[in-house]
């Protein structure tokens, strides 16, 4: 195995961790859309904490994407 | 990748600085030009029954003073302009990415840092002014065991320090894995030729429409995280 190749094989590896921020926003939105049809009224309350929650999830799985990137094109 | 390279359109040279107009500089002035175009020109009139344009710059004057209202309370609307001067900023500048032959200004993490350094410094800055040294309060948390504070403590000044890199790392980051996907479905659209390259090309279709939802998200995030510290800088839980 080349360095070249243990280099892309890495960044491939590494966004793996995409995986769990697909499940966490997934679980964040499909949590909020169930509890707004039990309770529409107070839906509208929770609305920003859904996207803080969201953008927490998010960015650790970003982070994943951000090493991937450096793997691959930082010199 | 091209898209992303920064070229020096007027090389400048301050004190050893490179401070050259480069084309980020130059999106950066459109983005700036066309909204502050944009409100001057759709309140002009000051109609008390706006026009369909008056009423586009209200929405969106409306939208961010609710988010910090419900957020801060009244106090925060004092630091409204700020807000609704970076909400406004990074809206545009993501928007502005998404055209053809453009550059996006966000997808570079020095900008993004540079941003969420501003907003860090000034939240720390306000935190201390308005509770003194008690600021330093809100790394202990009510109701741990003894045991267990020194490590709390650690941990909440890590992720307290962490905000500005979390905050400019989201925005980029967002920023740059739309435009680099849209690149490589763009590839296949050309590598699979006249007859198979329709099926990524109606993808791509798709996906802008979504990168500009997620352009428009991201603003809003950005917003409403800084509203959130800014909650925390003036009305302290603990």
């Amino acid at each position: 195995m080349t360095p070249e190749v243990a280099k892309l094989l890495a960044a491939g590896i590494a966004c793996t961790g995409l995986i769990g921020a697909g499940i966490g926003v997934g679980h964040i939105f499909g949590n909020y859309l169930q509890g707004a049809l039990r309770n529409p009224s107070a839906a509208d309350g929770q609305r920003l904490w859904m996207f803080v929650g969201a953008a927490m999830a998010e960015l650790l799985g970003l982070l994943a994407f951000v090493v991937a990137m450096v793997l691959l094109y930082a010199k | 990748m091209h898209q992303f390279e920064i070229e020096r359109y007027l090389p400048l040279n301050l004190l050893g600085y490179d401070i050259s107009f480069t084309n980020s500089s130059l999106w950066m002035l459109i983005g700036v030009g066309s909204v502050a175009g944009f409100l001057i020109l759709s309140m002009r009139g000051r109609s008390l029954v706006p026009t369909r344009q008056q009423s586009m710059a209200e929405i969106i004057y409306g939208f961010v003073a609710d988010t910090v209202r419900s957020t801060c309370g009244e106090e925060g609307m004092k630091y409204f302009p700020f807000i609704f001067t970076l909400f406004s900023f990074i809206l545009i500048c993501n928007l502005l990415g998404l055209l053809p032959k453009s550059f996006t200004v966000t997808s570079h993490i020095i900008v993004t840092l540079a941003l969420a350094l501003t907003v860090f410094l000034f939240v720390t800055f306000l935190g201390f002014r308005k509770n003194g040294i008690g600021y330093l309060k809100m790394f202990v948390p009510s109701g741990v065991p003894a045991l267990l504070l020194p490590l709390i403590v650690l941990i909440e000044v890590v992720s307290y320090l962490m905000r500005p890199v979390s905050l400019s790392v989201r925005l980029f980051a967002n920023m740059l894995a739309g435009h680099v996907l849209l690149k490589v479905f763009a590839g296949f659209v050309v590598g699979l030729g006249i007859w198979g390259g329709w099926a990524p090309l109606i993808f791509m279709i798709g996906f802008t429409g979504f990168e500009v939802m997620v352009a428009v998200l991201q603003a809003f995030i950005f917003t409403l995280l800084t509203c959130i510290y800014l909650n925390d800088a003036l009305h302290m839980h603990h």
